[in-house]
């Protein structure tokens, strides 16, 4: 059978935000995907800084993606980082639809199914108090996780959108 | 015509410590003293000859405990850069004899985790289990992605790697093969498309070079090796930021070929182009590292890495030999620099003709490299028999 790719439990090391990140920490604390946009050449930077990476302008402001976009590379992982981390998980390079990169990890999809120009869009885990982490899932996940059941032969009434499969 | 920048200098000295996947009763210290021994062995030398020392944290203790001062004092990094740190700084007269070091032992212990020099604490990453092994992954990935590079390409390229290794009498895991492209990819996966023996190993040594004048160099006992070109390129901070393949500014100069334009200076300052190299001492931290390498420097065109490595062109005996000691998927990887100056030893060990395996015939151009697209650079060297 083929693995749902599931977020990673708490005690996985955890991003400390800076005076830059902060903003974008809060924006995922409330679902929110913010990037810095500069004001005067209107170039994205990514990740959070303290000057436009196009044009090195301190007059940058946030905006709020729209979460969605499309895998640009990825691995799927079978040795762990640290025994803190739940193989087998993917880290991909996400391009998001407003032009900037982002690495995080895929979930809500078979394993085996990931692949270079998958669209996927933004989800949010919570980890700790302080911390919830974007991770991506595809935006066909019905269809994803249909592909999963007939590997795994669930029954033709099988209900996706009640199983828990998911959440 | 101008003189060449490096003219005046040669690289006179070169030794490996021992290499092993744990040195016991060692430390990072007493290891490199040992290479240090080595290397004043094999020329000759003693610490009263060496005015200058660039060997990373080492430099400071080296340079007081050999009582070498007053000598210059590199601040480089411990790999091609501090080696061409310290020929400018000889070509400049600022010293005349640098001892270059560096060693590592008893750093990685933590052996359920990956090596703590490859786990990045960026906030942009730390959450998402990324390693050297992942970073890397997501450039190759972008690649076959692109060209239709192949996992049997790569696994052919680490055979290759891996038997020059098998046969060196000194490689940590020498004996271990012989292995045939299809092993490598029966090897568990680690992350696609890097199967465990796609990657470098962890390991423990130590290392050392001496340069000095062209002047000096005649009344040593080694044949002197001459730098025909070096540079270095970076795209920032390894591991911090997504390794896209695409990095790039308005120059549009991409991550994806990081060391293009290194070995286009390097090869510009030695007048030499890839049909003049004899040897391609290349750094090998995964398999498709190679084939990028062969793209990025001009051996082939872009996306026909894969290719270009196939049917034994890089193989002993064949047009561009890689890695001819087993770099660090065979010979040793001593941690975060050891083995990127081991690079350079081997090529130089090469052209003086004396490699116990893997010696390429009457070679007089050896090509050496650092890095990778996954950590963002690459720094690259050309060395020679004749004075540039």
């Amino acid at each position: 059978m083929s693995e749902i790719l599931q977020p990673q439990s708490p005690g996985i090391p955890l991003p400390v935000p800076t005076i830059y990140s902060q903003p974008y920490w809060d924006g995922c604390q409330v679902g929110e995907l913010r990037y810095q946009r500069c004001q005067d050449c209107g170039a994205i930077t990514m990740d959070p800084a303290p000057a436009c990476s196009a044009c090195f302008s301190e007059n940058l402001d946030w905006e709020v993606s729209t979460g969605l976009g499309e895998v640009y590379s990825w691995t799927t992982v079978w040795r762990p980082q640290t025994p803190a981390f739940t193989v087998p998980y993917v880290a991909v390079i996400v391009t998001l639809d407003e032009g900037f990169w982002l690495l995080a990890n895929l979930i809500n999809c078979p394993v085996d199914a990931v692949y270079v120009g998958m669209r996927v869009k933004a989800t949010f885990v919570e980890l700790s108090e302080e911390i919830t982490l974007p991770y991506f899932e595809p935006v066909n996940r019905e269809t994803l996780v249909g592909m999963a059941a007939d590997i795994i032969n669930l029954p033709p009434d099988f209900d996706i959108e009640q199983a828990d499969l998911l959440d | 015509m101008a003189k060449h920048p490096f003219h005046d200098v040669a690289i006179v000295g070169i030794a490996n410590s021992e290499q092993a996947r744990v040195l016991e009763g060692h430390d990072s210290t007493t290891i490199t003293f040992q290479a240090v021994h080595r290397v004043l062995a094999d020329t000759g030398l003693s610490p009263q000859d060496i005015d200058g020392v660039a060997a990373g944290p080492f430099s400071g203790p080296l340079t007081y405990y050999m009582r070498s001062g007053p000598a210059w004092r590199s601040h480089m990094a411990p790999s091609i850069p501090i080696i061409l740190d310290a020929a400018s700084a000889i070509a400049t007269g600022q010293c005349h004899t640098v001892l270059v070091a560096h060693g590592s032992a008893g750093i990685y212990t933590e052996r359920a985790s990956t090596a703590p020099w490859t786990r990045p604490a960026n906030e942009f990453v730390v959450a998402y289990g990324m390693f050297t092994a992942a970073e890397f992954a997501l450039i190759a990935q972008r690649h076959m992605h692109m060209h239709g590079t192949t996992h049997e390409q790569l696994a052919t390229v680490a055979a290759t790697i891996r038997n020059n290794g098998h046969a060196h009498p000194e490689a940590v895991y020498h004996g271990r093969g012989p292995f045939t492209p299809d092993d490598i990819l029966a090897s568990r996966m680690v992350a696609d498309p890097f199967h465990l023996l796609d990657c470098a190993m962890t390991s423990e040594g130590a290392c050392a070079l001496i340069l000095t004048t062209r002047e000096r160099a005649q009344d040593l006992p080694n044949k002197p090796v001459y730098i025909l070109g070096g540079a270095c390129d970076s795209f920032g901070p390894s591991y911090q930021h997504p390794p896209a393949w695409d990095l790039a500014g308005p120059s549009g100069r991409n991550n994806g070929y990081t060391g293009r334009w290194a070995a286009q200076k390097s090869f510009a300052m030695g007048e030499l182009g890839p049909a003049d190299v004899d040897v391609c001492e290349f750094y090998d931290p995964f398999s498709f590292e190679i084939i990028r390498q062969f793209e990025a420097y001009g051996f082939c065109e872009e996306g026909e890495g894969g290719e270009f490595i196939m049917d034994g062109r890089i193989g002993p005996g064949g047009q561009f030999p890689v890695t001819t000691d087993g770099g660090t998927m065979s010979f040793s990887h001593g941690g975060a620099a050891v083995q990127q100056l081991q690079r350079v030893i081997r090529g130089v060990e090469q052209l003086r003709g004396t490699c116990v395996t893997s010696q390429v015939p009457d070679a007089q151009v050896a090509m050496c490299s650092n890095g990778g697209a996954g950590a963002l650079f690459t720094d690259v060297m050309l060395l020679g028999t004749q004075t540039p």
